[in-house]
């Protein structure tokens, strides 16, 4: 029976060559992989492996250009957005995409990301938001949660201590340099191929040369967060989603449909995690 | 119509992660009680009830599984 099936002219999905054979070294269950993945899938469709370069970030996907098998340029702490404008300026015909995470697109890199932003130069963003710094060890990062228990804030998020999380793709999606922004996720089967098509947008806007394009995908830290995968997925489902709502936020230029602007502007955090 | 469908698992590299468990509709998925060379117990198929819809391979973090699909 097994034989009958497993044929070349049966095969439906496999991994894409575009991802290279190299085990990742993140922790089972994470959302790097997927996110990987799904990029991988979309530079495969478009047959765009040579004119496609990567920039990659510090923080747990440090080392992605092991697992891309296109040209990656490392950049320091935050800055890839800069070397992502500089690449891209030099080589305007190349497809840049930069891949960070939150400690390093919304903390220490968020002057670089603002004016990448604002400038709306004509790359996409990748932003993978867990709610913690993942690899040095669980601590707080702007995006964690109120309420939230980390490394450095083992009773919880305070407001009157840490201040509110920071919800920096509504921010992006206010400045007029933006061209596409959207908060994605990749736990489930259906969100995956969500955030696929929009990943795919956010490449193909490139070719109209019109801002930047901002893909948020808001993903589990099972690690960080002291728990399996499939609860962390769970408790990203009820505790991260009121306060980071899935969605095209930005679409061609235009806020989207449904978005109102208390969405954006909004001051207070929504939920309190317990 | 229906649909006949097989999944091959690369057993080395897969970490155990239990995501796609939940994402299979048809439950043929489980934790293997056997550990691979990095002392994860991998995913292995427990019935024939796959569809081959590969929502398992879609959700999987390190893309191991491959899947196969045939009309019947």
């Amino acid at each position: 029976m097994a034989n009958d099936i497993v044929k070349p002219e049966n095969l439906v999905y496999t991994k894409t060559k575009v991802l290279t054979d190299n085990v990742m070294h993140y922790c089972p269950g994470c959302g790097h992989g997927t996110a990987h993945r799904i990029i991988a899938e979309v530079i495969d469709e478009m047959g765009i492996q040579d004119k496609t370069v990567g920039v990659s970030p510090v923080g747990c996907s440090v080392m992605a250009y092991n697992y891309f098998d296109v040209d990656f340029q490392e950049a320091a702490h935050g800055r890839a957005p800069a070397v992502a404008t500089a690449i891209k300026r030099l080589n305007p015909d190349l497809f840049v995409f930069t891949y960070q995470g939150d400690g390093d697109l919304a903390a220490i890199g968020t002057a670089e990301t603002i004016h990448a932003a604002n400038r709306g130069e004509n790359i996409t963003m990748v932003f993978i938001n867990n709610g913690i710094y993942g690899m040095t060890g669980g601590q707080m990062a702007p995006t964690t949660l109120v309420g939230m228990k980390s490394a450095t804030t083992p009773y919880g998020r305070r407001v009157d201590l840490n201040g509110y999380p920071l919800r920096i793709t509504e921010l992006l999606a206010t400045l007029p340099g933006t061209y596409y922004v959207t908060r994605q996720s990749v736990h489930t089967p259906a969100n995956v191929r969500k955030a696929k098509a929009a990943m795919r947008k956010a490449f193909e806007n490139q070719k109209l040369g019109k801002g930047l394009s901002f893909v948020e995908i808001v993903s589990s830290c099972n690690s960080g967060w002291k728990m399996t995968p499939v609860q962390a997925n769970k408790w990203m489902e009820e505790n991260m989603f009121p306060n980071y709502p899935l969605g095209d936020i930005k679409v061609d230029g235009k806020i989207a449909e449904g978005i109102t602007a208390d969405r954006l502007v909004v001051s207070n955090p929504l939920t309190v995690v317990k | 119509m229906a649909f006949k469908g097989q999944i091959v698992i690369d057993t080395e590299h897969c970490k155990g992660c239990g995501v796609c468990l939940e994402a299979c509709p048809m439950h043929c998925i489980e934790l293997s009680k056997n550990v691979n060379g990095k002392g994860y117990n991998y995913t292995h198929v427990v019935n024939e009830n796959c569809i081959g819809c590969a929502s398992c391979a879609i959700v999987c973090p390190d893309g191991v599984i491959s899947v196969y699909k045939v009309k019947c």
